[in-house]
């Protein structure tokens, strides 16, 4: 047993309302640069609906993930280091840029200096890869909340898996949203695909990152990636993927997707898991069983034996601490509702979700029936063959009996709480219909409907003593004038000494939560300003009347 | 032997070999974020599907007859029973598939680079000056070759050419080899060396970065965020600004 470290994320779906909060920070922080302009670390699909890019999911196309060879042997889908190398002159699986989107802007210019004239001036749309005119016709999330998706619904390479009567009466049954990031995966066949070697699992925390000064180029990785969550960046030439926000993980704070949530339905926290079995867990032959490989690959963190591999393996009293407490051991094993995105592509995705029960409890509330009631839920759940389908081509491979059972508890819990807070009522035999008690109920209810801050979110900060070693902090002798390594560049000095970006973020973050005035006066950061206060230096100082 | 033929066969290669050495060392050192393909692939496949595989399985073809045309005498080949004959009828069909193959594939990604639009627009000015310097150097390599090999008398260069650069890598230069070398081998000789002074400062460095060690190295990678300080961010060297978006403190980190 080699027990190793992952941070990962839950989300709750219900509370997905596809605002897109969460793609548009994470953009701002990260991808708001020229080269990227079409990529979206964070995406938000309407479901059902063809993704982003474009039926990324049907891997007879793209060939991205693992499959097993005639032995039973886990291989790359795409073929192994030679076949690899021998298209690397061009790779036939890479989605080209017309897959995602072509990226556009507007011609702002027209509106502020077109000479007066009859008409109104437009802003055309220009196109960002040619700069000439273009006419818009796909983008990111086209088909949100099924607009237009009468036309392009019969690409979702899910609804095509299921029968033709399904398929037509689907918009009439449901829709709802996943958000999809960087899956960093136990098994990444991203890492698998890199022929430069530069993109690595970090041993500390699991996250998958792309290093910028090895990457040459190949773009393996991204045909390699079932999820197609690595990008090219067409302008360096280089491939960028979600971080995780490691510099945020890092001091203990959540991604900036997850902290800017508005449904509030991210969770973020460690598992522990037995590296050793990580391969014979993803090549287990029945796609139904790799939702239970995958589960039983997480150690228990309170198994006093699992205690005692990860001190061995040098993994510090706080972070096992940490696992202990982390709300995705609790959703992914103590009330198994948490279900991981297609399992079937053998790569075990840390970012897992649990299912909508929302479309259903309309359904049964079109239908003039009382919504929350357990047992017009479990009937229906048992009914709605549609739903409980299509959820099971997403997270279990097929295999409809997890997402019922996670739908029931969480039809359970909708009726359990009802009862208790209309009628003080504790009705046990809710909790029982889904193997659980009323106080587990009671407390899945605390985690996932009250979902405190400080329960969603433990994150660990890396270690003090590591600190030094951290992405962006020098040796801290090591400043102007310090006793380390004295003297200035050959281009002289800079104003200061140099303060890491994660560092100054977190205390300028927590400066601004808890104090009422600026937090560095006299500089004034425009993108930590909230609009609250008058920072020094930022307005011209009022005139005494 | 004249001031013009020591600067064209002693000064002129050695200058380019030089800048060849310490530009990639340098380019290495300070620029491994530019390091790259830089691949067009995401704006434009159909062409590039073609061209590619073509140019560079042609080109490697080519550089690999080099190497045993140029760099090992022949007295090593005849030892090995690959006399004169032989020697000639690889170097003309190999040689002539490969040409084919390399002019056909730069033809289609030249036109590819010209006429996809945004392929256009995403080339540097140093793409263009690589693709002059490439194309001048593969020309005058092929006419050579058709002038005098294929439908002249024949001309031995590896009596001439492959021993004076044999002695230009021991440095014992023998500039005098190269003089009456026909025209076009000597056109050949200084664009192909002009090219090597450029190569290091164009995308051309990909070809040091060919991936072979990836057939050896398992499929999983981890990294230690100790291993290397930080998330495997090298570190900084001095006097180099890493390329970062502007208000930027980072830059001066020094190690
Ligand atoms: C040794 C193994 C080599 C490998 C693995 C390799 C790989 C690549 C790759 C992946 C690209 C990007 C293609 C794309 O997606 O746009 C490329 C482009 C290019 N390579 Fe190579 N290359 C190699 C050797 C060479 C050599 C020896 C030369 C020439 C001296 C060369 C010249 C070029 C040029 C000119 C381009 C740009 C093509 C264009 O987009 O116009 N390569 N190479
Ligand atoms: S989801 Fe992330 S870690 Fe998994 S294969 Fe894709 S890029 Fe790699
Ligand atoms: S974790 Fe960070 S980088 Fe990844 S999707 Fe969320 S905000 Fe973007
Ligand atoms: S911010 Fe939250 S609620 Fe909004 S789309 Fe993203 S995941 Fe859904």
């Amino acid at each position: 047993m080699k027990v190793m470290a992952q941070m990962s994320m839950v989300m709750n779906l219900d509370k997905c309302i596809g605002c897109h909060t969460c793609s548009v920070t994470c953009k701002q922080a990260w991808t708001n640069r020229s080269g990227v302009e079409y990529v979206w670390f964070n995406n938000v699909e309407t479901r059902p609906g063809v993704g982003y890019p474009r039926t990324y999911e049907d891997q007879g196309k793209w060939r991205g993930g693992w499959t097993l060879n005639k032995r039973g042997r886990l291989k790359l889908r795409d073929g192994g280091r030679l076949h690899k190398l021998s298209r690397i002159f061009s790779n036939p699986k890479l989605p080209g840029i017309q897959d995602y989107y072509e990226p556009w802007t507007y011609d702002y210019d027209m509106l502020l200096n077109s000479p007066a004239g009859e008409h109104t001036p437009v802003a055309t749309p220009k196109s960002l890869l040619t700069g000439k005119d273009m006419k818009i016709s796909w983008s990111a999330n086209w088909d949100d909340n099924l607009g237009g998706s009468l036309e392009t619904m019969d690409q979702d390479p899910l609804l095509a898996k299921m029968s033709e009567e399904v398929k037509a009466e689907y918009e009439k049954a449901f829709m709802f949203y996943l958000p999809r990031i960087c899956e960093h995966c136990l098994n990444p066949s991203c890492v698998a695909s890199c022929p430069s070697g530069a993109m690595y699992k970090r041993a500390e925390d699991g996250i998958v990152l792309v290093d910028q000064d090895a990457c040459r180029g190949w773009r393996m990785c991204v045909s390699g990636c079932p999820y197609k969550k690595v990008y090219f960046n067409h302008r360096t030439g280089k491939a960028e993927k979600c971080t995780l926000c490691y510099p945020r993980i890092e001091v203990g704070l959540p991604t900036v997707c997850a902290e800017t949530c508005v449904g509030r339905l991210r969770y973020l926290g460690l598992v522990l898991y037995d590296a050793d079995a990580v391969a014979a867990a993803a090549s287990v032959a029945d796609e139904h069983q790799l939702l239970d490989a995958q589960r039983s690959v997480l150690l228990d963190p309170n198994d006093p034996a699992v205690i005692e591999a990860a001190r061995a393996e040098g993994i510090e009293e706080d972070w096992i601490a940490a696992a202990q407490a982390s709300p995705i051991w609790r959703l992914i094993r103590d009330y198994e509702v948490a279900l991981p995105l297609h399992p079937e592509y053998r790569t075990m995705p840390m970012v897992w979700y649990i299912p909508p029960l929302s479309p259903v409890v309309d359904v049964v509330t079109n239908t003039g029936n009382d919504g929350e009631d357990a047992n017009n839920l479990f009937a229906a759940i048992d009914k709605l063959r549609i739903p409980v389908g299509y959820l099971a081509e997403l997270f279990t491979a097929g295999d409809p009996a997890p997402v019922e059972l996670s739908l029931r508890k969480l039809a359970a819990m909708r009726s359990y709480m009802r009862g208790v807070s209309l009628h003080d009522e504790h009705d046990e035999s809710i909790a029982n219909a889904v193997g659980m008690s009323g106080a587990q109920i009671q407390e899945m209810y605390r985690l996932l409907a009250i979902a405190k801050y400080e329960e969603r979110y433990v994150i660990p900060a890396a270690h003090a003593e590591q600190a030094h070693d951290l992405e962006e902090m020098g040796c801290s002798l090591d400043f102007e004038d310090g006793p380390g390594m004295g003297g200035a560049g050959p281009f002289g000095s800079s104003s200061g000494a140099s303060v890491p970006v994660a560092v100054e973020n977190f205390h300028s973050l927590k400066n601004r939560q808890t104090a009422d005035r600026p937090s560095s006066p006299g500089r004034v950061n425009l993108l930590n300003w909230d609009g609250n206060g008058k920072p020094d230096g930022l307005f011209p100082p009022e005139e005494k009347k | 032997m004249s001031t013009g033929s020591l600067l064209l066969w002693v000064v002129l290669p050695y200058a380019c070999a030089v800048v060849f050495i310490v530009g990639h060392i340098w380019r290495y050192r300070f620029d491994k974020f530019g390091w790259t393909t830089r691949s067009s692939q995401t704006y434009e496949s159909r062409l590039l599907r073609w061209g590619s595989p073509m140019f560079h399985l042609g080109i490697l073809m080519v550089i690999a007859g080099h190497v045993v045309g140029l760099l090992i005498p022949r007295e090593w080949l005849y030892a090995i029973g690959i006399d004169e004959h032989m020697y000639h009828l690889g170097a003309t069909w190999l040689g002539t598939a490969a040409a084919i193959l390399t002019l056909a594939g730069l033809a289609i990604l030249i036109y590819r680079r010209r006429t996809v639009g945004p392929v256009f627009v995403a080339t540097t000015p140093m793409d263009k000056v690589m693709y002059v310097f490439l194309g001048a150097a593969l020309f005058f390599g092929t006419l050579a070759t058709l002038v005098y090999q294929v439908f002249g008398s024949g001309y031995s260069y590896r009596e001439s050419i492959s021993p004076w650069i044999r002695q230009m890598i021991i440095f014992q230069p023998h500039p005098e080899m190269m003089e009456q070398v026909p025209i076009f081998f000597q056109l050949h000789v200084i664009t192909a060396s002009l090219l090597f002074a450029l190569w290091p400062f164009t995308r051309l460095v990909h070809v040091f970065s060919a991936p072979i060690p990836y057939l050896f190295r398992p499929y999983i990678v981890y990294r230690s965020r100790d291993e290397s300080r930080g998330a495997g961010a090298r570190p900084v060297r001095r006097g180099w600004d890493p390329i970062t978006t502007p208000p930027d403190n980072r830059g001066r980190r020094r190690r």
